[in-house]
């Protein structure tokens, strides 16, 4: 009997098996998706190699992140898949230094020249196939097709690869704005190559010869392509070896056989195989119906919620038409003067919402009833700007606002309303015939409807029938409540434990519901929802997601069988109720002549407006009109206005940028390079003065970009530490590249005193980002980077530590004396802050302006931190200043956390001042990956709500989408307003 | 029922719940936890460590905390709300137990979180803060410990020390499966009763004693892979913060190395002494802490001492040798959080060879950006063969991910094991 070896490779989405003989020669390979039906395709491929090879036996192993379960209880060795990866690189491809595989859910680098180092991605992490799997289904193509695409590209986007979360709000209103679809493609690719830098190499770098492994990357030419192009590989440098879909399969045959396992025949191993029983840990649920009859009495009484329909053919008279042009997918509602439905569309928008509603009005205009006219139109979502442009649509609305008008509609005393769309839960308090309090998802917390959709294709079925299936499993299971990315492992162990995609259905209901109650509405109890509770968006059509929350509440909720149009509904009653008010007679939406030519092209250009130089994609009309976006300011737009409205964010930023000019000593006698980031952005003031008095010439490393960014990106040991942290890199590389004679950034564990506090600390991040910086930059040493230790409260000790510092300087004498105008020069730009605050607070009471206190930290100045919020704001009319100019007018507020932080109790008592100031509201930026905020932000909340204002929170990340922003913004400005 | 509130507006731990009231305590370390709950007892407090390790601990700690909030805060919070709804105690009759750093970073306001968790639910149950820094002073609180009773405590931890670092090298090798268990739980209950009497503070005869019991234990010969355990103070020592860490590397047949609380106790008591120093800062407690610091590195010392003599077990690292090699890569006053001590202690396993370390940390975690994986590389340039992994240990990381990257330092650990033996 002829004795080989056997390589399975269970991944997360496939199967692998490689038999080979003793040579290492492939007789057999295949490469089979599972659809989770892990041990049928791993039998399945066994009984192929069984006729294939009938009379062999085998040394087998197993390797892949679900083998490890089915090793276990078939008795079949377990090899760590990227080690495997390892043995066969060795063996096959002696003369690699790097190796990068993508996997379905996993990412790995292995190094072998210089150390041998293997990694993974962590936790957190996307750039992988299934990354790339959900990108496709967002742009509504298959995987190949989007392949096809990047190959066409012409231009890339910035998009956020560290998680496909993230990575969809950056593309979305990328789409959204009619960018091309190959640019997309292509930028995703880049985005993974840029995950795959970030997240794995981690201060490696990737050079000389590089294997690529692992099935997207054996498939896909463009992320090929990102890859050798990115890495600047030469075409011999980059190596894509042709068995790379089934490496590890071949890897773990070759571990088979060194690890002399006994040989058994392929029947043995398919028993093995087939009668393992999975140890099953997996915690389950309560069942959502115990009957069909259950089941249809929950159908019937929501069925209750329903509007009267009226024909489009038939009906004569005015009516209204209302859009809501989502992240994901396209609304359109027609009703009568009485509020009847006389057409309804609701479908993905393909990536290409202008299209799609073009298309849809051009159907109602060919179906409806010559005497029907079109009174009035609104739209709202994400797409509002381009579609109202585009289209000439009447009126736009805040999707906030045009959901409470649509609730009301069926339950006019609402007090709770929540919506899951695709991409976004939304929630809000309604107070007083108000919205009081508005609560969105966080970018990484996002289980919505459109995580089942890509689920339900990743298992093989359509998203209706496999939640469907959730409705009367036996075993819902318990999946956690976390960010998508978690969610997927959280289902790979169950399938590992044996829940079937009935169980898995019910459970991933069951955790959206949780995520939504406890993530983003962050609920403790009931009764903080209110009585009479709606909820809508497309998700809540799903029944078993509504049983779920019913369940999970204790309470019976409205659903209104117009679920998922209930935006665009609200935008027709909104639109209605203009033109009643207005005495509007005809729509000036596009007309049926008009809309048979209508065609646009786009465009993208720099805008040379300021410093900014955003990326603006321009919209082309074939009626001449034009639409711009991706601007943050009017000026992009090429709006001009006649007053500047105020804005201290600018104006402290440029204080700040142009101090550098003034005061540099004649003949310097040394260059100090400090990095613009972090606390220096409160401090430069003092640190400018200090070195210039004493004689140094001060460089400042300049202004954050995305550039920046990148430039540093290869040193960046921790890809989940905040974005401001990040940025410091290329601030730092910027310096070495200046050249200046050394860098001089203090670790400080405390900050300064502020009045009223427990202590006054810097966050950990603040506080020592430079032992890190010094860690991890080759380029830096004890003789160009200069970080003491420094308590700035204790000022002889400062002068103390100082002279040590600069000892080889010989200025010692001077030192005490520059520390005193160092000291004068930061009180005094502090001063110079608060005097303009209330400067420009009176400016904006003059004018009749709200004013909004932007509240983060000194850092959020940064504009690449900021992504120019604080334009956004004054875009709508209202005033900005800082937490920190107004923080002394307020008083420390009874806190129920331990105030330990400098710049954080800056926020409660700036919190406190807002709430004594009637035209005021809070605005608070929180940066993702801030842990220090999860303790702020509850109680900056709970300072305001508890004095009748508003919270508002957007978290800013290194994704550049305002849209979300914008959407709280106005939201906020409409509540504000009444 | 009267409720006392403290000055901050919370119910207090009056005295008289000493005689009323059961403590709970969140686990962290099994055995030292059981040795303190004795000592506390002495001093006449009803203590209860919790060991609930339900699906509810993580529900309730998702429900009542932030979820951008620390895992360890989501743990022990659910871990104390799952226990209050569980109807085994009485609400009315049961206070909680939290330590207290009063460090930069988050880990200080688990209290109040825990507080705010507790408002609407249970706001008759008090909080106890356990620190050593004068935090929650009230001059009516209940729950005060003389210098005495805390350095009979320390005592307590430093037995404890001694019976994880023997138990966990014997039952890796243990030839009787159980037997370790039996030693280990022979010596837990002595210690409990040793620390009844005046002769606690004789460690070198009972160090002796347990090392030559544990000596006894059949152990294996063939070489096994050490894996050091390190990383934030809870998840690495908590085996509910770690899915049973320890248990899973005996499972995969290697030896768990888990630097001791005595180091994170020195580490703690060295800050103090070195921040007034280094800012300049001076204060009245800085020579106690200073004496404090000199005793226990004098009993650390001692027990190293000991077991080399001994010579059968691996001896903890010297804490001063410790401290002069991490000082060489990163300033000592990095101390927030675990700080200087993580790469500290990686450093130190590789140098005594566990050259496999595990860093474990809670997702997002704040201080271990800069000390773990802000590290890696510069203990990586001093010792080479330094095989580290970090594992994020979050609500939502599931067990399989977790294992999956353990097992791919282990395959690295065995390849560089088999290299060395062909040597």
């Amino acid at each position: 009997m002829k004795t080989y070896a056997l390589g399975i490779d269970v991944g997360s989405t496939t199967v692998k098996t490689v038999v080979c003989d003793e040579n290492g020669e492939i007789l057999h390979s295949a490469y089979q998706r599972h659809f989770s039906k892990v041990k049928e395709t791993v039998a399945g491929q066994l009984e192929s190699i069984q006729g294939k090879f009938p009379d062999a036996q085998f040394r087998t192993a197993m390797a892949g992140s679900a083998g490890l379960g089915l090793a276990n209880a078939a008795d079949i060795p377990f090899v760590q898949e990227v080690h495997a990866a390892f043995l066969a690189v060795k063996a096959c491809y002696p003369q690699a230094d790097t190796v990068i595989e993508l996997g379905g859910e996993d990412a790995k680098i292995i190094f072998l020249t210089g150390g041998v180092e293997q990694r993974m991605n962590g936790s957190c992490a996307g750039g992988t196939g299934a990354f790339i799997d959900q990108m496709a289904t967002l742009l509504g193509i298959t995987v190949q097709e989007l392949d096809e695409a990047a190959l066409k590209a012409t231009r890339l986007y910035p998009i956020a690869s560290r998680c496909g979360v993230f990575a969809k709000s950056d593309i979305q209103p990328l789409l959204n704005q009619g960018a091309a679809r190959e640019d997309v493609a292509a930028s995703i690719f880049r985005a993974v190559v840029d995950q795959t830098v970030a997240g794995l190499a981690q201060g490696r770098e990737i050079k000389g010869n590089v294997l690529f492994l692992g099935g997207p990357l054996s498939f896909q030419k463009g992320l090929r392509k990102a890859f050798v192009e990115t890495l600047g590989l030469s075409e011999e440098q980059a190596i894509f070896p042709e068995q790379a879909p089934v490496f590890v399969a071949l890897g773990s045959a070759l571990y088979a056989d060194q690890a002399k396992d006994s040989p058994r025949t392929a029947a043995q191993l398919l028993e093995k195989v087939t009668n393992a029983r999975a140890t099953s840990d997996v915690v389950t649920g309560d069942v959502l119906f115990q009957s069909h009859e259950e089941y249809a009495e929950f159908v019937e009484r929501h069925k209750r919620h329903d509007l009267k329909y009226a024909d489009l053919r038939t009906y004569e008279g005015d009516a209204y038409l209302g859009i809501d042009s989502g992240s994901t997918t396209t609304k359109l509602v027609l009703i009568t003067e009485d509020g009847r439905l006389l057409y309804s569309h609701y479908a993905s928008n393909e990536g290409q919402p202008l299209d799609r509603i073009a298309a849809k009005l051009k159907q109602i205009y060919e179906d409806k009833n010559p005497n029907l006219n079109i009174r009035a139109s609104a739209v709202t979502g994400y797409g509002e700007d381009l579609i109202k442009a585009g289209l000439s649509v009447d009126y736009g609305i805040v999707e906030t606002v045009a959901h409470f008008k649509a609730a009301s509609f069926f339950c006019p005393d609402v007090d709770f309303i929540i919506d899951i769309g695709g991409q976004d839960i939304k929630c809000f308090k309604i107070k007083n015939g108000a919205i009081d309090s508005i609560m969105l998802n966080e970018a990484c917390s996002s289980g919505c409807g459109s995580f089942i959709q890509t689920f339900a294709m990743a298992l093989g079925y359509d998203i209706a029938e496999f939640s469907q299936m959730g409705l009367f499993a036996k075993h819902p299971v318990e999946l956690g409540s976390r960010c998508t990315v978690f969610m997927n492992s959280s289902v790979k162990q169950a399938q590992k434990d044996g829940a079937t995609v009935e169980d898995i259905s019910a459970g991933l209901s069951a955790s959206i519901i949780k995520n939504a109650i406890y993530k983003v509405i962050r609920a403790k109890s009931v009764e903080e929802l209110g009585k009479n509770i709606v909820v809508q968006g497309g998700t809540f059509l799903n029944d078993a997601v509504l049983r779920c929350f019913e369940r999970e509440i204790g309470r019976r909720v409205i659903r209104p069988a117009i679920s998922g149009l209930m935006g665009a509904f609200g935008a027709a009653i909104y639109a209605k109720e203009q033109a009643e008010g207005l005495g509007q007679a005809h729509s000036g939406i596009i007309s049926p002549e008009a809309l048979q030519n209508f065609s646009y092209t786009s465009k993208n250009v720099r805008c040379g407006g300021c410093t900014a130089n955003c990326s603006l994609n321009i919209i082309r009309f074939s009626d001449g009109g034009r639409f711009v976006s991706g601007n943050r300011c009017e000026k992009g737009a090429g709006i001009k206005r006649d007053t500047v409205v105020p804005d201290l964010y600018t104006y402290k930023y440029d204080s700040l940028i142009q101090m550098v000019g003034k005061g540099q000593p004649a003949n310097p006698i040394a260059t100090v390079g400090i990095p613009m980031v972090l606390s220096f952005y409160e401090q430069l003031p003092l640190w400018y003065t200090f070195f210039t008095k004493l004689g140094f010439r001060v460089e400042i490393s300049g202004e954050s970009d995305r550039k920046m960014y990148f430039k540093g990106q290869h040193t960046i040991p921790s890809d989940t530490v905040c974005y401001p942290a990040k940025l410091a890199h290329g601030h730092i590389e910027t310096l070495l590249e200046k050249k200046v004679d050394f860098i001089f950034w203090p670790c400080m564990s405390y900050n300064l005193q502020e009045p009223d506090t427990n202590n006054h600390f810097n966050c950990p991040v603040v506080a020592y980002y430079p032992e890190l910086m010094h860690a991890n930059h080759s380029g830096l040493n004890e003789q160009n980077f200069y970080y003491p230790y420094i308590d700035l409260n204790n000022r002889s000790h400062v002068v103390k530590v100082l002279k040590k510092t600069l000892a080889k300087y010989n200025i010692g004498g001077k030192i005490a004396k520059a520390v005193d105008e160092a000291f004068a020069a930061h009180e005094a730009f502090r001063k110079e802050m608060a005097d303009k605050a209330q400067e420009y607070i009176a400016q904006a009471r003059a004018e009749g302006r709200k004013i909004i206190v932007l509240a983060g930290r000194p850092y959020h100045l940064d504009k690449e931190i900021n992504h120019g919020i604080h334009k956004l704001i004054t875009s709508l009319g209202l005033a900005v200043v800082t937490e920190e100019s107004v923080a002394a007018l307020g008083e420390m507020p009874e806190l129920h956390v331990y105030n330990q932080w400098t710049y954080h109790s800056r926020l409660y008592r700036a919190a406190q001042y807002v709430t004594t100031q009637p035209d005021m509201q809070m605005v608070q930026l929180v940066s993702f990956g801030c842990g220090i905020d999860a303790i702020t932000t509850d109680e900056v909340r709970s300072i305001l709500e508890s004095n009748g204002k508003l919270y508002t929170q957007l978290k800013i990340d290194e994704i550049n989408n305002l849209g979300a922003s914008k959407i709280r913004l106005r939201s906020l400005l409409a509540a504000m307003t009444g | 029922m009267e409720i006392e509130l403290g000055k901050d507006g919370y119910p207090l731990f009056t005295p008289e719940m000493k005689k009323t009231h059961t403590i709970l305590i969140p686990m962290m370390l099994p055995i030292h936890f059981a040795i303190l709950t004795s000592v506390f007892e002495q001093y006449g407090y009803h203590c209860e460590v919790l060991t609930n390790e339900t699906r509810e601990v993580v529900d309730e700690g998702l429900k009542n905390v932030h979820n951008d909030t620390c895992y360890p805060a989501l743990l022990c919070i659910g871990q104390f709300m799952a226990a209050l709804k569980s109807g085994k105690y009485d609400v009315n009759k049961v206070a909680l137990m939290l330590p207290q750093t009063g460090g930069g970073c988050r880990a200080s306001n688990y209290i109040y979180l825990l507080r705010k968790a507790l408002k609407d639910t249970f706001p008759q149950v008090p909080v106890i803060s356990l620190n050593f820094v004068g935090l929650e002073k009230d001059p009516r609180n209940g729950w005060s410990i003389t210098m005495p009773e805390i350095i009979k405590t320390l005592y307590g931890m430093m037995y404890g020390d001694m019976l994880m670092s023997l138990y966990n090298q014997c039952r890796s090798a243990e030839l009787i499966k159980g037997s370790s268990k039996k030693v280990l739980d022979r010596w837990t209950r002595r210690i409990i009763t040793l620390l009844k009497t005046k002769s606690f503070t004789n460690t070198k005869k009972y160090y002796k004693q347990i090392l030559a019991d544990f000596a006894k234990i059949e152990r294996s010969s063939v070489p096994r892979i050490k894996v050091g355990i390190v990383g934030e103070i809870y998840v690495k020592f908590s085996p509910l913060g770690n899915n049973h860490l320890e248990d899973f590397l005996i499972s995969e047949g290697c030896e768990p190395v888990v630097p001791s609380l005595t180091e994170f106790i020195l580490y703690y008591l060295l800050n103090k002494v070195n921040d007034a120093k280094l800012y300049g800062r001076h204060s009245a407690s800085t020579p106690v802490f200073q004496a404090l610091y000199k005793i226990f590195l004098g009993k650390q010392k001692e027990t190293v001492k000991i077991m080399e003599e001994h010579g059968v077990f691996e001896p903890p690292h010297d804490f001063e040798h410790l401290v002069e090699s991490v000082s060489q890569y990163i300033n000592l006053g990095v101390n927030m959080g675990e700080g200087w001590l993580i790469p500290a202690e990686m450093g130190a396993l590789a140098e005594s060879g566990t050259e496999n370390i595990i860093c474990t940390q809670p997702f997002g975690c704040l201080p271990n950006h800069i000390i773990a994986k802000g590290m890696s590389r510069a203990v990586k340039e001093r010792y080479p063969n330094a095989n580290i992994i970090a594992i994020d240990y979050d609500p939502g990381a599931t067990r399989v991910n977790q294992e999956n990257r353990i097992k791919l330092m282990l395959a690295n650990a065995r390849t560089a094991m088999a290299e060395r033996e062909q040597k």
